[in-house]
């Protein structure tokens, strides 16, 4: 099974995009976390390490979309410290439309990080509608 | 420099200066962030610097280039910003030069690599409004004043804190290219670059501590790591 995980500069934003993607993403493990370490605006690199590591339990990799800049950087920071036993990878792909083109594909029986991956980054063609 | 204590305390100095400095501009560096970003650079970094101060102080046992480290640590996991990852991560990262302590040929290596990552991981060059701006010409000229033109590190920092000065003001005419700020693009123009302000102010403390240590007239094992109130409150203004 492949996990995906949502990180937003919100909390609510992650949270919202989450409950899309398990909507249409059926039994995918799908983790989401915002907001900076007081609850403000931005992103925690250790509640992003903390939610890879929830993930990793029981999965064969984590996919993980995020939104703006500096979501996406500590997304990347978080994975670069990830326990090496799980395979994470930051996709290059509109959040929400990411999001739920991962959990769909998660939720294959013949799921791999690739395949998930594929899907999320295809997601960009979804969202400009071309 | 000299034993791993005296570099202790040294790196003790700067952080608690860098924390001062940025607590006491942390209005400054919100208002230049409001004109064109989120507002919350003074306040992301203050958290991230009041971190390292903390981490450091606990870490009595370590070498320099694990206390550089572990700065580099406490920024990545408190900022909450891109300025965790960036300034937070291009310090980890150039720790591993600082394998022999803290001299000139190390500090020309930690700044380049520190650079490197930067614009590695953020995908700016100069000339798109972002703190690679003040920063490329500081290292530039510190590597240049150390290896071609021999001068003593500290008149290197000055001049590197003088070219990183010229970047902060080259930034206000720019149209941003990378960061929130991008999202205004033409609105952006004629605001000073919150992140190249943040990285003068470093380097300016950085500056500071070099001073204390590498003047030649201060006995160093007598240096306090901590800096005077009194000198707290006249920063800034």
């Amino acid at each position: 099974m492949i996990g995906v995980l949502v990180v937003s500069h919100s909390r609510k934003a992650a949270e919202g995009i989450g409950d899309i993607a398990r909507e249409m993403g059926g039994d995918a493990r799908i983790e989401a976390v915002g907001g900076d370490p007081d609850g403000g605006i931005g992103t925690s690199v250790d509640d992003i390490r903390d939610a890879l590591s929830r993930l990793a339990d029981g999965t064969d990799g984590v996919v993980v979309l995020a939104d703006l800049g500096s979501a996406v950087m500590n997304a990347e920071i978080a994975v670069e410290a990830a326990d090496e036993d799980v395979e994470c990878v930051v996709v290059d792909a509109p959040i929400l439309e990411g999001a739920l083109n991962a959990a769909v594909a998660a939720s294959s029986p013949n799921a791999s990080l690739e395949t998930v991956e594929r899907a999320a980054a295809e997601a960009a063609e979804h969202a400009t509608g071309t | 420099m000299a034993s791993r204590e005296t570099e202790r305390e040294a790196i003790l100095e700067a952080v608690d200066r860098i924390a001062a400095r940025i607590e006491s501009e942390k209005q400054h560096l919100a208002d230049l962030d409001s004109a064109i970003g989120d507002a919350d650079h003074g306040a992301n970094l203050d958290r991230g610097f009041q971190a390292v101060v903390e981490k450091i102080e606990q870490k009595d046992d370590a070498e320099t280039q694990e206390l550089v480290k572990t700065a580099g640590m406490a920024l990545i996991s408190k900022v909450g910003g891109a300025s965790g990852p960036l300034y937070g991560g291009s310090c980890m990262h150039a720790s591993q030069e600082l394998e022999d302590g803290i001299t000139a040929e190390t500090t020309v290596a930690f700044a380049e690599a520190y650079l490197e990552k930067l614009r590695d991981r953020g995908g700016a060059e100069v000339g798109d409004k972002t703190m690679v701006d003040a920063l490329t010409p500081a290292v530039h000229t510190y590597k240049k004043s150390i290896e071609v033109d021999e001068l003593p590190p500290l008149e290197a920092l000055a001049k590197a804190v003088d070219a990183a000065e010229r970047g902060v003001e080259f930034t206000v005419p720019l149209k941003a290219a990378k960061g929130r700020a991008s999202y205004l693009g033409w609105r952006s123009v004629g605001h000073q670059d919150p992140g190249a302000t943040s990285t003068l102010l470093i380097l300016e403390e950085l500056l500071a501590t070099a001073q204390v240590y590498l003047d030649g007239n201060v006995d160093v094992t007598a240096a306090s790591p901590t800096i005077p109130d009194e000198d707290v409150e006249n920063q800034g203004e």
